[in-house]
């Protein structure tokens, strides 16, 4: 288990490892080149100016020494300082993340039981038509652009019915909106999984089984069905939390909050390299650490798996 | 008296509206208490659709749509589920099909067995409970048993588990759906025994769902004989298998392989020769350990033994498909050249692309082998489907329009196709229903007649194997064991596990005789 | 029964033969100009004249989404045949490569399927820069990864499939399996899976253009006149309104057809 364990974490750490690489020679191997990228293509080429940021931000040094450099100061906790602000990017995220953490644990608290309730009854009820109806709720709620989700919820809930403030600073009432608009996309994401290994789970024998020992059917779908679901539903952590952060980039943008998203959105708009770079290594190893925390999990919980992993 | 189990005219129906399909059709059926009735039929025939109707675990898409159950004199057809349960585990067990999947992977036997009880009214079940309910389905050491997860578990023990669990609750009427056709012959055997020895003793009534005529022969006091939804046959095992009066029983019992018609074997000149073949795979698995053997012209060897012994790598180093570890495989003394040894697998759903046209299938070899030109080759499918007794225009069907026998009768002509010296067939029959598996092998052996080549012919069913090989080599534990002319073998099995095979063969005495 | 699952269909069928009309001749559907705005028609409701309202520039509303269709769909469909085409590349060789090559691909698609997609698209965005194409570009290399795991899962399950190994019994050469087996066999889910990534495409690309990252104005994108439109939201809620339940209707329409697709491929 230990050696496991240990395998894992060294495959983890390589997979932030190549992220961080792939950024780095997306941004500066050739044909690439960073001062091209921050200047964007719309600007004419000015090479005095060119040479002047080159030098500003010692972009003049040879590429090799350049991620040499990055990657130490990575391993000792320092992402670089941001083009646009000059601020340390680890910093800025560190306080930009709260927020977001805010917005994606408040859309979690929805999302998670919501997702669970609408798989567990569409496995639950013998209603051909509410099953298929609640099989549905899903795939529609994918259909839906989050941002224009977002911009609808406000529409009839801050302009419509000014239940809740338009912008999303204001303490928890301004939480509200923002983690509704997450929650959707979220919700629909975690029960489309879990019904889909739900659904094979109920056609398994097994679960004739309980019933056929006088179990009830609520019981047959939770304590047996769901049991064997969750946790091939739980790998697919990595896409729900790809789907939290392009959520919290909209979402953010929409109701004008402060956080991650926000974060990315403007990197991407100034073209801010380092802080791009910082963030895609922070959202890799957040995912990568989920998905680590699952693997490790799963043999806990399933004894075929246990014996392998020994 | 009334009997435990009456069912009047039971219709069930998958699916709603015109679309759907009806699985029962008014089937009739009666079990008195104590007693142990078997349902025959083969898939499709509506049996376990039955047996799920019976015990209230119909699909939420089937509904029963006419006819009555009484369940010891209560009509139980409208129950609601509520009602339902107050009936299964306590008054009606059931054991459904496939002792791999119907336990809970997830949870120890211990938790499964309590859940069991609890349910069926013990709320706190001790230790000794627990122990006992394993140890009446003979379980040896039920302490150890029950802390496994069932994938550590053989096939027979969790079907024992299974039956332990059905148990519990002392119903009066058990309801086992295909309790062994996951299991070898021989454990097949103890279970069913098994459960003949625990119905005596506890005076429950079994209904033993089967598609196996010798299982029902062996341990049943009445039969009923469904096909296409109906009981076209119905009354004590030794009448109905002894004077069948439904023409459909009778074509179940001719289907039934006879040891005593094989062919006899033929001596020659070998063509094929096996030396010291010797498979270990990655890992250090010991896959087949030396098995030599030799197979004349227009001969057929039969190769029996039970699941992982070896045979079907044996089959596959023949066939070219697995690189032997060390050992030779030759043909009329020389390494085998492209197209002469042939294959057909076991599932035939598997072995035909789903993508192509029959004829383009049976024509694969031939494109393979840059056989004749197009016109030729397509006259070439012609006559191959003539010989496996399919029309013509199959050629232009896709293998979904095709059922199973239909299947495996393309994927021999496809085999026959570049007129090889000798076909490995690996469990040919063993996914198709009694009635087809008989007309598949008695064409096998119309071919070989005709056209003369070699049959290695592979399965796990002795009786399959004694009916259609002149010679047999017994496998086990990736050796040959015995072999010899089937007739020797048969007569006088030196190995004790042959006899194990030879004794676990269902029905042996009562439906393998000629029928009267 | 084949007729009614074909006519559940239909309708998907319909609305998207119609988005892409739109998108090829969009003079159909709608003949005010896109562009050209009448200032002093200004926020009209949707009525008369203009059927659903005018901008702020007084541009016909009906007229920018019908016109948004070419470049959102285009967008999509590029992005959705990049991530087609390298990805099965990719899965191709490393299903039948197998070993040490097998290893190393798979572990570099790992690492892109690690970085959350939409993050990674923005990454391409900083790189290219704004436009239709580039953000074509991101959509399909971030999608990429996806198809390359799925084709190779197909190559390896088609190549251990009964029928692959009757042909090799037969003699059948491994590019010749590879073209008549193994390439058509894996081409149905790949198909259905194409589909329903399309569905997705069409949203990243509205999401992207809504940031602002996509074609530059004035030319309407889906996503950008929904962004337009934000200002008014409280006043004129037509400008957010009609161009998103475009999208949805869209989307819900590619989405359905590729299920259709994916059941179908699943029953063979």
């Amino acid at each position: 288990m230990t050696r496991f364990v240990a395998r894992r974490l060294t495959q983890a750490a390589a997979v932030v490892l190549a992220a961080y690489t792939l950024t780095f020679a997306a941004f500066n191997v050739l044909p690439a080149d960073p001062v091209r990228i921050m200047m964007g293509p719309e600007n004419g080429v000015d090479k005095a100016r060119v040479a002047a940021l080159r030098a500003e931000y010692g972009l003049d040094r040879p590429a090799v020494e350049r991620y040499l450099d990055g990657l130490l100061g990575a391993l000792r906790g320092d992402l670089g300082t941001s083009f646009q602000t000059g601020r340390n990017v680890g910093a800025t995220i560190a306080e930009a993340a709260p927020r977001t953490l805010a917005l994606a644990g408040g859309a979690l608290l929805v999302a998670l039981p919501l997702g669970f309730l609408i798989a567990w009854s569409a496995a639950y009820t013998r209603q051909l038509w509410l099953r298929r109806l609640l099989g549905a709720l899903p795939g529609l709620s994918l259909s839906v652009p989050t941002f224009w989700l977002g911009l609808v919820l406000l529409q009839a809930f801050s302009f419509g019915l000014p239940l809740f403030p338009a912008r999303g600073e204001d303490g928890l009432a301004g939480l509200v909106l923002p983690a509704v608009t997450l929650a959707v996309p979220s919700s629909a994401f975690v029960a489309q999984v879990l019904l889909e290994r739900l659904t094979a789970e109920m056609r398994q024998p097994y679960v004739d089984t309980a019933r056929a020992k006088g179990a009830s059917r609520a019981r047959a779908v939770t304590a047996h069905a769901l049991r064997n679901a969750a946790m091939p539903a739980l790998t697919m952590i990595a896409l729900l939390v790809g789907w939290l952060v392009s959520g919290s980039v909209v979402v953010e943008t929409v109701f004008a909050r402060n956080g991650l998203g926000r974060l990315i959105e403007s990197a991407v708009t100034t073209r801010d390299l380092p802080m791009l770079q910082g963030l895609v290594v922070v959202a890799t190893a957040v995912v990568t650490l989920l998905t680590l925390v699952v693997d490790v999990a799963y043999p806990l919980v399933d004894p075929r798996l246990r014996e392998r992993a020994a | 008296m009334t009997p435990l189990l009456a069912v009047r005219g039971l219709t069930v129906r998958y699916g709603l509206s015109r679309r759907g399909l009806t699985a029962v059709k008014g089937a009739d059926l009666t079990v008195e208490a104590g007693q142990i009735v078997a349902v025959v039929g083969e898939s499709g025939s509506g049996k376990s659709t039955l047996a799920h109707a019976l015990a209230g675990l119909l699909p939420d898409t089937a509904r029963v749509t006419g006819g009555e159950i009484t369940f010891d004199g209560e009509r139980v057809d409208g129950l609601r589920e509520r009602a339902w349960r107050r009936l299964r585990g306590r008054r009606i067990a059931f054991v459904p099909q496939d002792p791999g999947t119907a336990l809970n992977p997830l949870m120890t036997v211990r938790a499964q067995l309590a859940e069991a009880l609890r349910l069926t009214g013990t709320p706190r079940p001790g230790e000794a409970v627990l122990q006992d309910a394993l140890g009446r389905v003979g379980v040896p050491d039920p302490a150890a048993v029950l802390d496994r997860h069932p994938h550590q578990l053989s096939g027979g023990f969790r079907q024992r588990v299974l039956l332990g669990m059905a148990l519990v609750g002392r119903p009066a009427l058990l309801i086992a759906d295909e309790p062994t056709s996951a299991l070898d012959t021989t454990v097949q055997k103890t279970v069913l025994d098994l459960i003949r020895k625990v119905a005596a003793r506890d005076g429950t009534s079994v209904l033993l769902i089967t598609h196996d005529l010798g299982v029902a022969a062996d341990r049943a006091d009445r039969v009923a004989v469904m096909t296409e939804g109906r009981v076209v046959e119905e009354g004590p095992v030794g009448r109905v298998l002894g004077a069948p009066e439904a023409a459909y029983t009778r074509l179940l019992l001719d289907a039934v392989p006879r040891p005593s018609s094989g062919p006899a074997p033929i001596t020659g000149e070998p063509l094929l020769t096996v030396r010291d073949l010797r498979k270990v795979y990655p890992g250090g698995t010991v896959a087949v350990e030396g098995a030599s053997f030799t197979l004349a012209r227009a001969d057929t060897l039969g190769l029996v033994g039970a699941s992982g012994s070896g045979k079907s790598t044996v089959a596959r180093m023949i066939t070219g498909l697995v690189e032997p570890t060390s050992g030779g495989v030759l043909l009329d003394d020389a390494p085998v050249r492209a197209g002469r040894v042939q294959f057909v697998a076991q599932n035939p759903y598997a072995s035909l692309d789903p993508l192509m046209t029959v004829g383009r299938i049976i024509a694969e070899p031939l494109r393979a082998l840059r056989a004749g030109t197009r016109a030729e080759r397509g006259e070439r499918v012609r006559r191959l489907l003539e010989d496996v007794a399919l029309p013509p225009e199959v050629a232009r069907r896709r293998p979904s329009a095709l059922s199973g026998g239909q299947r495996q009768r393309v994927a021999i002509a496809r085999a026959l196709a570049p007129s090889p010296d000798l076909i490995v067939l690996d469990e040919p029959v063993s996914a198709l229903d009694a009635v087809t598996q008989a007309q598949i092998l008695a064409l096998l052996r119309r071919l070989q007649d005709r056209h003369g080549m070699a049959y290695l012919l592979i399965s796990h069913d002795l009786a399959v194997v004694a009916a259609a090989a002149g010679r047999l080599a017994v496998m086990r534990d990736g050796r040959i064991i015995e072999s010899g002319s089937t007739t020797e073998v048969l007569a006088a099995p030196e190995a004790p596990f042959t006899r194990e095979l030879l004794a676990a063969i269902p029905g042996g005495p009562s439906v393998g005789r000629p029928s009267a | 029964m084949r007729f009614a699952r074909r006519l559940g269909a239909v309708p998907s069928a319909i609305v998207l033969l119609a988005a892409v009309a739109a998108a090829f001749a969009p003079a159909l559907f709608s003949s005010a100009d896109p562009l050209r705005g009448d200032l002093t028609k200004r926020l009209l409701p949707p009525g008369d004249g203009h059927l659903l309202g005018t901008d702020e520039l007084g541009r016909d509303v009906l007229s920018r989404v019908v016109h948004g269709s070419a470049p959102s769909l285009q967008a999509a469909v590029i992005a959705v045949g990049i991530a087609v085409v390298v990805g099965s590349a990719i899965g191709l060789v490393a299903g039948n490569a197998r070993g040490r090559l097998d290893d190393l691909v798979m572990r570099a698609v790992e690492v892109l399927l690690a970085v959350p997609s939409f993050l990674l698209v923005l990454v391409v965005v900083a790189v290219l820069g704004p436009g239709t194409r580039e953000v074509a570009v991101a959509v399909g290399v971030s999608a990429a990864a996806v198809f390359s795991r799925i084709m190779r899962a197909e190559v390896i399950r088609v190549r251990g499939s009964g029928y692959v190994e009757a042909a090799a019994v037969c003699g059948t050469g491994r590019p010749t399996v590879l073209l008549t087996h193994v390439l058509p066999n894996a081409a149905g889910p790949l198909a259905a899976l194409a589909t329903l990534e399309l569905g997705n495409a069409v949203l990243t690309v509205a999401a992207v253009s809504f940031l602002g990252f996509g074609a530059p104005p004035p030319t309407p994108e889906w996503g950008s006149l929904i962004a337009a439109g934000r200002p008014f939201l409280a006043s004129a809620w037509w400008l957010t309104t009609v161009p998103g339940l475009v999208i949805v209707t869209v989307v819900l329409a590619v989405n359905h057809l590729g299920h259709v697709l994916r059941t179908r491929s699943e029953r063979r």
